[in-house]
């Protein structure tokens, strides 16, 4: 017996969108001086949600001005206990405007609001209460006593998890002592534009936070400003490379979180009923359009038939549809770009040679979306199996030993995260030793946690976010 | 009367634990400080840095997955092979470094007193710099420090034998190999030392030591991808170093550089973490 579901649709009455958007730029709203303006689109419904400005490179001087200002007046003068509360205001006024930030993340975004608002708001709240009890303790630390921000933090993150991304490269950089220029994606620009309004209303001091919204173009400008002492990104292995040679030969510290193609293991002695939700969680959620997503399914042999056919009933059951829709599992991928890269893929697994099974839901009218797909018959020469698609995209794999788990797991040249599948603490922990992996989840996937740190090895980039461990990040270190 | 005539050393490259000379055939003179002629060491050639780094991906997983305790006793081993042939050192350093014996001395001290230290760190760094994290949820999570893989670097120029080991140690003591270019006007006491770690149960290919031109191999070095990160302590020339990081972004190899080459004070923790990654691992709790 299948279960209907009638609409469920969160309102919009929250979110109070302009029809146009400056520059957040020294505590106020101003026009650009040398930008353009480009439009921002529900992904979902292709409508137009509203006009943005394209910071220039006098915007982006202009910016960064201010953030030095702000750092050498104000900010890095201020006591580690007065910065510390302004964080505090800032996650309050988070949790206080959770709604709409929900709301406008999942316009903007054409994620479920399922996942906006149980995951990515609530976790910006909470990275921000995190770090603000840091910002008057980084002397305890363990990164020494002589503690130095870097200075100007020019900050570039993804469309993926806009708010949150935002929160992750904000708040270590604020308890620190740095002021920040962050750049929100081209796709996702709402919920940066309504944190600079959160600024004003926590009365932060003029040019501690500037937002610029932009292009590609805007973003190198940025990290290619003299005055930028530390830049921080999170995005694709591509830009990361074109980022760290544009640094190179520079005195700015450099963090990277890039790409990643995880490999989520499956052993035969794991609770495979909690194991198909986590596959599913694993590279659904968010669309797949997830760095850390679990997009190779390593299962053992002797269950793969069994997990599979698992797998594919649970993927008849997802919802498709409505991103507002508090019954909507499976939400809009981002933009008409991402979509024809997913579509790329889907086609070149099939022309691989692999098999693909793709669940049957019906596919709106408007907006862009990919059913969940998986492929089976995989070889770990396929495309599929070696880069990163960023999409609802499974390719699954087998294997008959541990040993073979770990080296299929680690022929990568990413390594952001892992997950495994085991009721045997020991093999877990045994795996987790050997996986090239900066996140290791065991019997669960795509958690999250303030205090917990984030980033990779290899081609995943370097740098941690979250925890102690994220505010080294933003320090400079003196290496003898 | 007889006079004795010496024995002289040929000094070559060290690699996957051996001695070979370069592929190429090519040496070039070395002089000591006041500028006489003392030997011809290994120019090392792109094919050299290519066999190091094979070699020191070999041995990686090994070195790494041997015990903490393991491995700092072999770096205290390095410090009592050290210690032996202490007479040697301060010899080929004050010929090097155009000082007194003297103060060659006390800078041998030095060097074996750092082995000392970070053979200590071996099984303490992860105490310090790893965590137990307190998620909001029903997970022992905590984060550990790893060894990043192969690490190339550029030793300093001037400190011919404490300046390399304030390099090599921090480095292979978390579970790190290594390939490196010795200082190229002073690549003598880096061969000796490879001597004493040849004998200090220290595995083949942990310690891969070059000699020659760190701006013809550095380049090479960078752009490998089996090097996870570069040590660009020695690059002196700031066109080499722009050239290395450029090539590093290649494959986001982590690069170390400005650093504050004094030797004398207090290393700190700064190279251990730079050759380090934090893994962390959500394990769930239950019955």
């Amino acid at each position: 017996m299948s279960l209907e579901y009638a609409p469920a649709p969160e309102s919009t009455d929250v979110v109070d969108i302009k029809a146009h958007y400056g520059l957040f730029i020294d505590g106020e709203f101003v026009e650009p001086i040398d930008g353009t303006t480009f439009t921002t689109i529900n992904p979902a419904t292709e409508g137009v949600l509203a006009e943005v400005s394209e910071a220039g490179p006098q915007d982006v001087a202009r910016a960064v001005r201010a953030a030095t200002t702000a750092h050498t007046r104000t900010w890095a003068r201020m006591p580690g206990r007065e910065r510390s509360k302004y964080l505090f205001r800032i996650a309050r006024l988070i949790q206080e405007r959770a709604r709409e930030l929900a709301v406008l993340e999942t316009l903007d975004s054409g994620k479920p609001i399922r996942e906006s608002r149980d995951v990515d708001i609530p976790l910006v709240a909470a990275h921000f209460f995190y770090y603000a009890g840091w910002a008057d303790k980084l002397e305890h630390a363990g990164l020494g006593t002589s503690i130095r921000p870097y200075g100007v933090a020019a900050q570039i993150i993804p469309w993926n998890f806009p708010l949150m991304m935002l929160a992750w490269k904000i708040a270590p950089a604020l308890a620190t002592g740095n002021t920040v220029v962050l750049k929100p994606a081209e796709t996702t620009p709402l919920t940066a534009l309504a944190f600079a309004d959160i600024c004003q209303q926590a009365d932060l001091p003029a040019g501690v936070v500037n937002i610029l919204t932009g292009d590609g173009t805007t973003g190198r400008n940025l990290v290619e400003h003299p005055d930028v002492d530390k830049v921080a990104f999170t995005g694709s292995t591509e830009v990361g490379r074109a980022i760290q040679r544009a640094v190179a030969g520079t005195q700015k510290g450099l963090t990277l979180e890039l790409g990643g193609k995880a490999a989520n293991i499956v052993f035969d002695d794991a609770p495979i009923d909690e194991a198909i939700e986590g596959i599913v969680n694993g590279i659904f959620f968010n669309q797949g359009q997830v760095c850390c997503a679990g997009s190779r399914l390593l299962v053992q042999e002797s269950v793969a038939d069994q997990v599979t056919e698992a797998l594919t009933q649970r993927l008849r059951t997802l919802r498709l549809g409505d991103p507002l829709d508090k019954n909507t599992d499976i939400g809009a991928v981002n933009s008409a770009a991402q979509h024809a890269r997913i579509t790329e893929y889907i086609t070149a697994g099939e022309n691989e040679g692999a098999r693909r099974w793709t669940a049957p839901c019906a596919i709106p009218e408007r907006g862009w979306w990919i059913a969940p797909t998986v492929f089976t018959e995989v070889s770990t020469a396929h495309r599929i199996a070696r880069e990163e698609i960023f999409g609802p995209v499974l390719a699954v794999l087998t294997f008959r030993t541990p040993d073979e788990a770990v080296a299929k797991a680690n022929n990568s040249p990413y390594g952001l995260s892992a997950g495994i599948w085991s009721e045997k603490g020991s093999r877990t922990l045994w795996m987790a030793q050997r996986l090239r992996a900066g996140v290791v989840w065991a019997n669960t996937f795509n958690r999250f946690d303030p205090a917990s740190p984030f980033g990779g090895f290899k081609e995943s980039g370097f740098g941690r976010e979250g925890g102690r461990h994220g505010l080294s990040a933003y320090i400079r270190s003196e290496v003898v | 009367m007889d006079t004795r005539v010496d024995v002289r050393k040929t000094y070559k490259l060290f690699i996957n634990g051996a001695f070979p000379r370069s592929e190429s055939g090519r040496t070039y003179p070395v002089s000591d400080a006041k500028g006489r002629f003392w030997a011809n060491a290994s120019l090392a050639s792109r094919k050299d840095a290519r066999d190091a780094v094979l070699a020191a991906r070999g041995a990686q997983p090994g070195w790494a997955g041997a015990t903490a305790y393991n491995r700092g006793q072999v770096l205290y081993r390095v410090a009592e092979m050290l210690e032996g042939r202490r007479a040697q050192f301060e010899d080929e350093v004050a010929r090097s470094e155009g000082i007194s014996s003297r103060k060659a001395s006390g800078i041998v001290d030095a060097a074996i007193d750092r082995w000392v230290w970070y053979a200590g760190w071996s099984d303490k760094f992860a105490q310090v710099s790893g965590s137990s994290n307190p998620v909001a949820g029903p997970y022992f999570n905590f984060s550990v420090p790893v060894p990043t893989g192969v690490v190339a670097a550029i030793a300093p120029q001037d400190s011919a034998l404490l300046g390399l080991v304030s390099v090599v140690a921090p480095i292979i003591v978390t579970g790190n190999t290594s390939v490196v270019v010795a200082s190229q006007e002073r690549p003598l006491p880096a061969v000796t030392l490879a001597e004493v770690l040849a004998t200090s149960d220290l595995p083949g290919g942990v310690v891969n030591i070059l000699t020659g031109d760190p701006a013809e191999v550095g380049p090479w070095l960078a752009g490998h991808a089996d090097v996870n990160a570069l040590d660009l302590t020695g690059v002196t020339d700031d066109g080499v170093s722009t050239q290395m990081q450029v090539a590093a972004a290649d494959t986001i190899t982590r690069v170390l550089a400005d650093v504050t080459a004094d030797w004398t004070i207090d290393p700190g923790l700064g190279r251990l973490r730079a050759f380090t990654e934090i893994t962390t691992v959500w394990h769930p709790q239950g019955v």
